[in-house]
């Protein structure tokens, strides 16, 4: 596993970018294109990253970027793979297909799941930050329960939508799940990635100051306690083979650091959660960690 | 075809003489253009021409990608990926599945793609219908791509492997329009061009290589504001309008372009197709007939049935509907009596599309005729030469009556609820 020390110090990121203060994308970008190396073709459709990419005739990062439409991130992924194969350009760069939640999620899965169907080859990335931030905090598909957006006034009825057991029942050959809090762990996946061939998804959690409501000071902060109360969990599949990594393969050690009520308390769009609420989450995530711990003893 | 068509020098290059059917041409033409990315999702009357290409792709006969998506939105998404890493890229759809990927048709379209789509004209649902109109491709004529309707499938080989050299050339997309089973699925004589002769006519794409280059990064098709906006070095780049008016005179530069390169194609291949529109027994008609794709050939018919009964009748075919040929259309409209358009396709609460798109070519001309709109063939129904005629000799006598404006005839419409 990578250290931070090790991570590389020149960025690809350009001085200044139109992300809000404290985002979680622009941690983990850095990360992201770093592994790439630079050898890369960004895949975006509408979202968060196309505002942190900048407004013509200027841009945030020094990588190639193609900005397509919002259902069709792992369509265009694929013609754009397809065309460097066709040129015989396969060989010059990864393509890295990233969308938020909602691209995802919702209105991209159908091009997700035919893509990973075909197996085409390519990075996709989702930047988890579990509501449509970049258009005034709508609900997703990866909401999580009792969450306020501007679509669920009083909180989310239901829970998010699993997208990386999703493409797992693809049989994709590599999918992880990690989270913008922890950069070593967001390098070390793309990086992995970036040596196997194919379709590999990587669901990378992505706190949000505005859309959740907490300070921007405290974006690496509450990435962390989401996975120390194993909202979010850090872990690959490839070929099949389940593995915990970095935080999480050390709570599975020590048991959950934090529980549903901690991590619910720190942001404003769970203000107001009734006790039930947070005991009937408390319980989702027992059962969903209990799963996982069974998955990396093998069971 | 009959009379005095522009359809020119039919002579013989180096072809070779077969049948097919308009599906076949297509795929053949995609073929012979050497298309480096096709993808495609099965509709019908389309899926022929994309099983056809698989086929090829996977025999190693076409060596190029072939992206079996899970729907006409990836389809086209897919060839705009690969259209922008520089390769040449194919689709084709009809009706719903035209509908369905209209976000990317817009797309394709802003982002200056020369992506080449086939349509094979079919009616829009609900309720479901297979059969062809063309209310499809005319939904679409506003997105900014350059649309050309073909006669037969000798017409829809040749454009399509004209539209790459138009596309490239224009950096606009072009679809090629041919009636659902008609022609899609109709065999005709068709004689295909010597491959050599097509490569020389469409070399490699050259346009737009190296748009994705790691070594020089670029942002493609980001976020454009309203004005113009300095870049890093402090020079003014073009805002959203400007882009908008720089594809507006792309689009209208096809006006130019489309004869053009049909008259390369003839030299080199032996056949040209009238550039943007045709004609048939016009010079001393007093009555003309106008309409897009194959219907042109029962006017024809027509035509020379009327001016055996003592009308002086003829075709106008108008080939390449967008950019819409104003000029060309009211030059040679001025001084006629009449002017019936054949719509097969209707701007709902208005009227047929080529109808009004005519009466505002003509708007402020002198000599102007009147024009009197039809819409007939919609979901299948059948355009007979018979009931063509009918409705041209009804027209001329309402017009011999004094009328210079009617409500819009539906053609051949058998039950009650509709004007004749």
């Amino acid at each position: 596993m990578t250290r931070i020390t090790d991570l590389p110090a020149e960025s690809i990121m350009l001085p200044g970018n139109r992300a809000c203060a404290g985002c979680g994308i622009g941690i983990a970008l850095r990360q992201i294109t770093s592994a790439l190396d630079g050898k890369l073709v960004l895949v975006n459709p509408a979202s968060c990253l196309t505002v942190l990419g900048g407004m013509y005739p200027t841009a945030s990062v020094a990588v190639p970027w193609l900005n397509i439409a919002f259902p069709s991130t792992a369509a265009s992924a694929s013609g754009v793979a397809a065309g460097l194969r066709a040129m015989g350009r396969a060989d010059e760069m990864t393509v890295l297909a990233m969308a938020g939640d909602g691209g995802t999620a919702d209105i991209g899965i159908q091009a997700l799941s035919g893509a990973a169907e075909r197996n085409e080859d390519m990075i996709y990335l989702c930047y988890d930050n579990e509501a449509y931030m970049n258009t005034g905090t709508q609900r997703s598909g990866s909401t999580p329960q009792g969450a306020r957006t501007t679509t669920t006034w009083s909180g989310k009825k239901e829970n998010p939508k699993d997208v990386p057991a999703i493409m797992e029942a693809h049989n994709v050959g590599y999918v992880a799940s990690t989270s913008a809090a922890y950069p070593t762990d967001v390098y070390d996946k793309v990086a992995k990635a970036r040596g196997l061939s194919g379709l590999r998804y990587i669901h990378m959690n992505t706190p949000c100051p505005s859309g959740w409501s907490f300070d921007p000071k405290d974006t690496v902060r509450l990435g962390r306690l989401a996975v120390d109360a194993g909202l979010v969990v850090l872990y690959e599949v490839q070929d099949g083979e389940f593995h915990l990594t970095g935080r999480s393969a050390a709570l599975a050690k020590s048991g959950l650091k934090a529980t549903v009520a901690e991590y619910v308390a720190t942001q404003g769009r769970f203000r107001g959660m009734s006790p039930e609420t947070i005991a009937e989450i408390q319980a989702w995530v027992d059962k969903r960690w209990a799963g996982f711990l069974k998955r990396e003893a093998g069971e | 075809m009959t009379g005095q068509s522009s359809k020119g020098n039919h002579v013989s290059v180096t072809g070779t003489a077969t049948v097919m059917t308009g599906n076949e041409a297509a795929a053949t033409a995609a073929k012979l253009a050497r298309v480096q990315v096709v993808a495609a999702y099965p509709i019908t009357p389309q899926s022929p021409v994309v099983e056809q290409i698989s086929a090829w792709v996977e025999s190693g006969e076409l060596p190029a990608e072939f992206v079996a998506v899970e729907s006409e939105h990836s389809a086209l998404s897919v060839c705009i990926g690969a259209s922008t890493v520089g390769a040449r890229t194919f689709t084709a759809t009809s009706s719903n599945g035209l509908a369905y990927m209209t976000e990317q048709v817009w797309w394709a379209a802003g982002a200056r793609l020369p992506i080449v789509m086939c349509i094979a004209n079919r009616a829009m649902a609900a309720p479901w219908n297979v059969l062809n109109d063309q209310q499809d491709s005319m939904s679409v004529r506003d997105a900014g791509w350059v649309q050309l309707y073909c006669r037969d499938n000798q017409e829809i080989l040749d454009t399509t492997i004209q539209a790459f050299r138009l596309a490239e050339e224009l950096s606009v997309p072009v679809m090629v329009c041919y009636d659902g089973f008609l022609l899609s699925h109709t065999v005709m004589p068709v004689e295909l061009p010597a491959p050599e002769a097509v490569d020389t006519f469409l070399p490699p794409r050259t346009d737009g290589l190296q748009v994705i280059d790691p070594t020089d990064p670029r942002n493609v098709g980001p976020v454009v504001m309203a004005d113009p906006r300095p870049d890093a070095d402090g020079v003014m780049r073009p805002g959203y309008m400007e882009f908008r008016a720089m594809h507006q005179a792309a689009i209208v530069s096809a006006l130019e372009a489309v004869p053009r390169i049909d008259g390369e194609f003839g030299e080199h291949v032996g056949r040209t197709w009238g550039g943007l529109v045709w004609e048939q027994d016009l010079d001393d008609a007093d009555v003309v007939l106008v309409a897009a794709g194959s219907i042109t050939t029962q006017l024809a018919l027509v035509a020379e049935q009327l001016r055996q009964e003592g009308m002086r009748v003829g075709v106008l075919g108008i080939r390449c509907y967008r950019p819409f040929p104003a000029a060309a259309l009211a030059d040679r409209l001025a001084g006629r009596s009449l002017v019936i358009v054949f719509d097969k396709a209707m701007s709902y609460g208005y009227e047929g599309p080529i109808c009004a798109d005519l009466k505002a070519a003509l708007y402020g001309q002198s000599d102007v005729p009147a024009v009197f709109g039809t819409i007939s063939g919609l979901g299948g129904r059948d355009t007979s030469p018979e009931d063509l005629a009918d409705t041209t000799r009804r027209a001329v006598a309402d017009h011999a009556a004094g009328i210079r404006t009617r409500p819009t005839e539906w053609v051949n419409l058998k039950m009650t609820g509709g004007a004749r």
